[in-house]
């Protein structure tokens, strides 16, 4: 039963979202703490350094870390304002129970531990132990992502586990795996610096990732020239020397064609394809049609940009790829991957200083967080749990039979999927506010109102906590140590700052008593976050994401360390691939060959306009922190419907009038911005809102074939002006998604 | 307030092409304790409507400030590292001839509390030899604290103008702004 047992509203006036602003004259003790905390931003995955201030067990402020070598100080307007999620109102101090008619009413740790126990025991004697999955998310520490893993198989028995990286770079992961046969970006940001040529294709970089944007000034302050794609003019693509402005849904199209350009004109490096690479004769033989004519036509991208950048890619001397979310979240995203990864090992730059590629990946541990067994189809150490040998390495070092360890389960929206379906009936979820993030969310919500019940562990009331049964205070990035890995591959390390407020709990102390009480205390007996890690660096060993050399104490004095660190002598491996190895026993990387394919969802007479969404830069993922930090929703206070002028035009849409967005999964009504810096056929809403403010009622839940990953960056859609005015932001009160 | 090791070498940088409008700089100076939440730095879209382009608004430190100039109540000061100060509290009889005066249209008047307000350098961080807030928060280098040789040679495509001509009238700043090589001035017409 997880209904709201209130409307949201009551729920909301507890709950809140509630906006917290900092006192006119500080937080008390901000001018004299007790001491400054060094550890890193809670938000992305630059992981930013930064300095917590302490009066008297709590957080009463920030400095900046200058020493800290990725960010020396810089921080995005996130940062300066994370500190703001403590001492806040709505803050979980306590567990609560769902009482129908009534809202959520305190029970004790003792009773919210036995109800959940005992509908745990119900559920999976009833329907069996898939029957109870749980749901992850990546702003967990590695040691809290591998305890997550061993939890769910060893204490819940269930092999449905997923997480919240499934919607972010999975498609990512499983296309490096599928050219390199390793996940990790190939170069710490160091190597941007002297690139002759970047591109950052589907990526709002200094929105998302502010912090990055200051290496991609240092290397064109070194000469080197920016090409940008996107379907919109983002800061970033503002001042780029090339901005390609994609239709959605068309990047491997474009890729496909550079590549054709660079095989053409010979812009290629024979002897690394010929000595490092399989399969490029395929690739080449997959795009021989991507001619230019055909690309500007899929692609909506005049051909002499395209052209101009497979010249400067083919002719430079070195160079960088990145991407994101924007080519990943497809129904293609790997194939998306797949395609800027083949320009790369076709013109050979990548194992080399100023050469590189990579995934910029989004949460906080986004890497880190993918590595080490909370995914449905992974062990730790990026270990595969279909894999017989894998399986054995991981039973012997939790110390239980291979058999005991379930097999690969449902990914992220299959479970829900399956939950709709009714035969998942139980659900534990941790850091994951799935209704608000997932796509075509009517379906999700409709999901958890069929769970028969539902825990939900968070430190805030969350969209999605809002329908559980049960709720247990977990703790917030600054009350638990542990570790972290940034999107250039570096390990390090999250300091505890304060204690959980309350009766609020660490997040390891919860997976553990319920271990215990699930009958499997004996493998949970760690006695600190320092063990946990330690347990994990023997289950990374000999993965491709080996992490035995790396120590707390190793990262503290290195300021982090780069994995694979195999042996504790080990300096880390900033820059991989510098032996011109792949992980694959052959040692080389694979080309793969990708033919274009259509999205999911294409515009038609009905759905005449595509719809593709994203992030604001003073938001975070599902708004579940940020929304409740008030300057941070003060700067950008309710999504609005970015709309081209010529596009507005067609249906006399003026700034602010409301518009209702349809599709095939549902509606919502917006706000318009009439901005020349999109494509004039296609409309953008951030996505960080719940309720009537959610963009993702109207995105589409299809997946990727390999990643499972939903395409959320592109469906058709219908605009409906509804011939009113929008009330002034201050007085929609989107932050709260009623 | 102590000053310890003010470098005078030190000067600030403004790059408005690389301001990517995040709102940092604002959020980290009303951190200041003595700007009571309010941010002495702004940044204003230049037209939404065709780009994402903002601006850096925030007190230039004129070598020969108008707005002290103007003040009749001698509220304003520079001091000999050439840090134009906020208005003295004690001093400032809220007339907003500062906020007419100013070129750059900086100073403003903080209506609750009856006083001028503008940037003072961070005053209480620059003399112990800490950078600016705004400036070490900013994270694609729009704002830059350091010496002019170091800007000119991490950016050599650009250069520090500190020299604005409004009309007849020309203005010498402490701030500078990254300008096109070859650039002198900054002429508004």
């Amino acid at each position: 039963m997880a209904k709201l047992p209130i409307s949201a509203e009551k729920i909301i006036d507890k709950f809140g979202p509630k906006k917290h602003y900092t006192p006119m004259g500080g937080f008390e003790g901000s001018h004299e703490p007790d001491k400054l905390v060094k550890t890193h931003c809670c938000f992305c995955a630059m992981q930013c350094g930064i300095q917590l201030k302490v009066k008297d067990n709590k957080i009463a402020g920030f400095e900046p870390w200058m020493e800290f070598p990725f960010n020396e100080g810089r921080l995005c307007p996130k940062g300066v304002q994370r500190y703001l999620q403590n001492n806040h109102p709505d803050r979980l101090l306590q567990p609560y129970q769902r009482v129908e008619g009534k809202g959520f009413e305190p029970i004790t740790w003792d009773n919210a531990m036995e109800r959940t126990i005992s509908e745990i025991r119900r559920i999976q004697t009833q329907y069996g132990n898939d029957s109870f999955a749980m749901l992850s998310g990546v702003s967990l520490t590695n040691e809290k992502s591998y305890m997550v893993g061993k939890f769910a198989r060893l204490a819940l028995k269930t092999k449905n586990l997923d997480y919240n990286g499934r919607l972010c770079m999975v498609s990512a992961g499983a296309g490096n795996k599928k050219a390199f046969g390793l996940d990790r970006i190939s170069n710490s940001w160091a190597d941007l610096k002297h690139a002759e040529v970047i591109i950052i294709a589907g990526s709002n970089v200094s929105e998302c990732f502010p912090t990055l944007t200051h290496y991609i000034w240092q290397a064109r302050d070194n000469g080197a020239k920016l090409i940008v794609v996107d379907p919109r003019v983002t800061p970033i693509a503002r001042t780029a020397d090339l901005h390609l402005p994609v239709k959605p849904g068309r990047d491997s199209a474009l890729f496909g064609a550079i590549l054709k350009q660079l095989v053409d004109n010979d812009w290629i490096d024979h002897e690394f394809i010929e000595k490092h690479t399989n399969g490029f004769e395929a690739a080449a033989e997959a795009v021989k049609d991507y001619d230019l004519d055909w690309a500007e036509k899929t692609t909506g991208i005049e051909k002499e940009k395209i052209l101009q950048a497979a010249t400067w890619w083919g002719k430079a001397k070195t160079s960088f790829l990145l991407h994101a979310r924007g080519i990943e979240h497809h129904t293609k995203g790997v194939d998306n991957v797949l395609s800027c990864i083949n320009i790369v090992l076709a013109t050979g730059r990548i194992g080399k200083p100023y050469c590189g590629y990579g995934t910029i990946t989004g949460q906080g541990n986004g890497q880190g967080g993918r590595e080490h067994g909370h995914k449905c189809d992974q062990l730790p150490g990026n270990r595969d749990i279909s894999n017989p040998e894998h399986r054995k390495y991981i039973a012997e070092v939790w110390g239980v039979e291979e058999k005991e360890i379930p097999g690969m389960g449902l990914s992220a929206y299959e479970i829900i999927e399956a939950i709709h379906r009714g035969e998942i009936k139980g659900l534990i979820s941790i850091c994951f506010n799935p209704i608000v993030s997932l796509p075509n969310n009517n379906f999700v919500r409709e999901a958890f109102e069929k769970l028969e019940y539902y825990v939900a562990i968070d430190f805030f009331l969350n969209e999605t906590a809002r329908h559980a049964d049960v709720i247990l205070p977990g703790s917030l990035h600054e009350e638990e140590e542990g570790t972290v890995t940034t999107a250039e591959g570096r390990v390090v390390k999250i300091n505890q700052a304060i204690d959980p407020p309350g009766e609020a709990r660490k997040d390891s102390d919860i997976l553990i008593e319920m271990a215990r009480r699930l009958g499997a205390g004996d493998k949970f007996n760690f006695e600190n976050s320092e063990a946990v890690f330690n347990e994990l660096r023997v289950a990374s060993k000999g993965g491709t994401a080996d992490y035995y050399g790396i120590s707390y104490e190793k990262i503290e004095k290195n300021m982090g360390v780069f994995w694979p660190c195999p042996s504790e002598d080990h300096p880390g491996t900033p820059r991989l691939w510098e032996e011109k190895k792949s992980a694959f026993p052959d040692g080389k990387a694979r080309f793969n060959p990708v033919a274009y394919k259509e999205p999911a969802e294409v515009v038609d007479k009905d759905f005449p306009v595509i719809l593709t969404t994203g992030r604001v830069v003073s938001q975070y993922l599902s708004g579940t922190q940020t929304r409740r930090i008030g300057k941070l929703v003060d700067q950008y206070p309710e999504p609005l419907l970015e709309i081209h002028p010529s596009l507005a035009i067609q249906y006399n849409i003026q700034n602010r009038d409301l518009i209702t967005v349809r599709t095939r999964r549902g509606e919502a009504t917006f706000p318009a911005q009439i901005v020349e810096t999109i494509r004039p056929d296609t409309v953008f809403i951030p996505y960080h809102w719940g309720g009537s403010h959610s963009a993702n009622q109207l995105t589409v839940g299809d997946l990727d074939p390999i990643s499972k990953i939903p395409e959320f960056k592109v469906c058709a859609c219908q605009l409906i002006p509804t011939g009113k005015k929008a009330a002034p932001a201050e007085e929609r009160s989107a932050y709260q998604s009623s | 307030m102590t000053v310890t090791k003010y470098d005078q070498q030190m000067g600030f940088f403004i790059d408005m092409q690389r301001c990517i409008g995040c709102h940092a700089c604002e959020m980290a100076c009303a951190e200041c304790e003595t700007n009571g939440q309010e941010s002495m730095i702004h940044i204003h879209y230049v037209e939404r409507a065709v780009s994402t382009q903002t601006t850096v608004q925030v007190c230039m430190h004129c070598e020969d400030p108008a707005c002290a100039n103007v003040c009749p109540a001698d509220a304003i000061s520079k001091d000999e590292f050439g840090v134009v100060h906020t208005a003295e509290t004690s001093r400032c009889i809220g007339c907003s001839n500062c906020v007419l005066a100013c070129p750059f249209g900086v100073p403003q008047k903080q209506e609750k509390a009856e006083l001028m307000m503008k940037c003072n350098m961070c005053y209480d961080r620059t003399s112990a030899g800490k950078k600016p807030m705004c400036a070490t928060v900013c994270p694609s280098g729009a704002l830059f604290f350091g010496t002019r040789e170091e800007i000119e040679l991490k950016r050599p495509d650009s250069v520090p103008v500190d020299t604005f001509i409004f009309g007849n009238q020309e203005v010498k700043t402490k701030v500078k702004i990254m300008m096109p090589k070859g650039s002198n001035y900054l002429k508004v017409h």
